[in-house]
């Protein structure tokens, strides 16, 4: 399976949090509550055993501002 | 929040186009009029008529990069959009940093070379569609009366529609311009999918800086071994350079990749006293220390040590009587109002780096407001649809890395060079209103 990593959509993302709940590995929550990639990172690379986890946190978003895609 | 921002900033966007705009000469400024049958006389007729898809080719020889500030090889765009078919180009003037009047300066003094290298990039990638998004005003004018006499000599090929670009600082960002030629607001998009992909209604679209067309249409004449004879080999030709703040003679000038910054500041008259530091690259530029303008040079390399880069040519040189802490976040708090108010982390981040440099260059004694600066660079860079967060984060790190005597000095006692903005909200200055932490977690606004 190809690599794939987490892209946020910034003019969507409204700091709901579900993400930051659901992907607790790859994502932390910034003072103002808006997902923050713990490496540091534009789009962090999702290990392969966290892929179903944020394909979940993906669809839960209540604005849709996630997304799982190839590496650009 | 409002009340930490600088109530200058307001008409900040104003300056460059109510100065008298001195305009200097260079290969480029020589040849540009604004009459056409003068353009005729001194620059030729159309030429590569029918073989434009030849240009990317001589444009890779020739090196041209783009002069909006990305500095991309102009060849690689070109070839990458003219793969695909009902492609869209746009000649983009719009000019929101407030450090900047080239491109509307090149549009009054010079339309057909713009125009010109339009119909050539048009011509180039088979263009079914082609814009100009310029800014109201002179150049706007300037522009349409310049088309009009093409239309009524034949000049053009292809119809060129004008679009209106808003007075914004981030209606020139690419995502930006083609949202405004779609008839949507001027405001960065999220993008997963290049513009030169998939931009305007989702044709394969070319976004060029309006003076890399006028660098096109020369080049086109004259070839490319022509413009190579100034430059570097790296970065060959010319650009132009807005130089502005403490200078005699601000205004437009035309400047070699490689000069020296004194050099080109000369071209000004010269600092009118000795200079603190000089601005390169405007307000997403950085900070380049006053004791260096003999050895830094306008080009990638020379000013990769600085974090800075030639950009789009602005070169702001401050005072020796000026802070430049005091400076560095009045820019900041003008970046802060220009968020497009799209994304969290740039509507939070900026305003909240904005209020801790105005406390800090205010008197604000607390050592970890700089701290919290430095963390707040690292909550806002990459986060957002565009580069504004990014461009900020590189302004505020240059900003205290050239300035931390200033930093330092503010912290012990008060800076010596500047009395606290008189204009400020009381609530702001020194020793009023402190709370007993660092400015904590803002609201959301997004």
């Amino acid at each position: 399976m190809a690599e794939q990593v987490l892209h946020i959509d910034w003019t969507r993302c409204a700091g709901r949090g579900s993400c930051v709940e659901l992907l607790p590995e790859l994502l932390d929550r910034d003072p103002w509550g808006y997902p923050l990639a713990r490496d540091g990172s534009r789009e962090p690379v999702i290990p392969e055993h966290l892929v179903a986890h944020a394909r979940r946190a993906a669809g839960y978003c209540p604005v849709l501002a996630l997304k799982l895609r190839a590496p650009a | 929040m409002t009340a930490t921002l600088n109530p200058r900033s307001a008409n900040e966007r104003r300056e460059p186009a109510t100065q008298p705009v001195r305009v200097g000469s260079g290969p480029l400024l020589s040849a540009a009029t604004a009459d056409l049958a003068e353009h005729h006389r001194r620059n030729g007729p159309m030429p590569w008529q029918d073989a434009a898809v030849r240009l990317i080719g001589v444009l890779e020889t020739a090196g041209l990069t783009g002069r909006g500030g990305a500095g991309f090889p102009m060849w690689r765009k070109l070839a990458s959009v003219g793969m695909a078919e009902r492609t869209v180009v746009i000649g983009n003037a719009a000019e929101g940093e407030p450090g900047s009047a080239k491109d509307r300066t090149l549009l009054i003094h010079g339309p057909h070379l713009v125009l010109d290298g339009l119909q050539l990039a048009a011509e180039a990638v088979g263009a079914a569609e082609v814009y100009l998004y310029v800014g109201a005003g002179p150049a706007e004018q300037s522009a349409r009366r310049a088309l009009a006499e093409r239309a009524a000599t034949g000049w053009d090929r292809l119809p060129v529609t004008v679009v209106t670009a808003p007075d914004t600082f981030v209606s020139g960002e690419e995502s930006a311009v083609v949202a405004a030629v779609e008839g949507r607001a001027a405001l960065p998009r999220d993008r997963t999918v290049r513009v030169a992909e998939r931009g305007v209604r989702g044709r394969p679209t070319l976004v060029q800086n309006v003076e890399t067309l006028a660098h096109l249409a020369l080049i086109a004449r004259h070839g490319p071994h022509w413009f190579r004879q100034r430059g570097t080999a790296e970065e060959p030709g010319t650009f132009l350079a807005t130089l502005g703040g403490a200078v005699p003679a601000p205004g437009v000038y035309e400047a070699a990749y490689g000069d020296r910054l004194d050099a080109l500041l000369a071209q000004a008259g010269g600092p009118r006293e000795p200079v603190r530091a000089v601005l390169v690259g405007g307000y997403h530029g950085a900070w380049v220390p006053g004791a260096e303008l003999s050895r830094a040079r306008m080009s990638r390399e020379s000013l990769r040590p600085y974090g800075a880069s030639p950009g789009a040519g602005v070169v702001i040189a401050l005072p020796g009587s000026a802070c430049g802490l005091t400076e560095t976040a009045r820019i900041t708090s003008y970046l802060a109002e220009q968020s497009a108010g799209q994304c969290g982390p740039c509507v939070n981040g900026l305003p909240a780096m904005a209020d801790a440099l105005t406390r800090l260059a205010q008197g604000d004694r607390r050592p970890e407001l700089v701290a919290w600066v430095e963390r707040l660079t690292t909550l806002t860079e990459g986060r957002g649809a565009c580069r504004h967060p990014d461009g900020t984060v590189r302004l505020v790190r240059s900003g205290l890395r050239v300035f931390s005597d200033e930093v330092r000095l503010h912290l012990s006692s008060r800076c010596t060079v500047i009395r606290p903005n008189e204009n400020a909200p009381a609530q702001n200055r020194a020793g009023q209103n402190r709370s007993a932490q660092v400015p904590p977690e803002q609201g959301r606004g997004a």
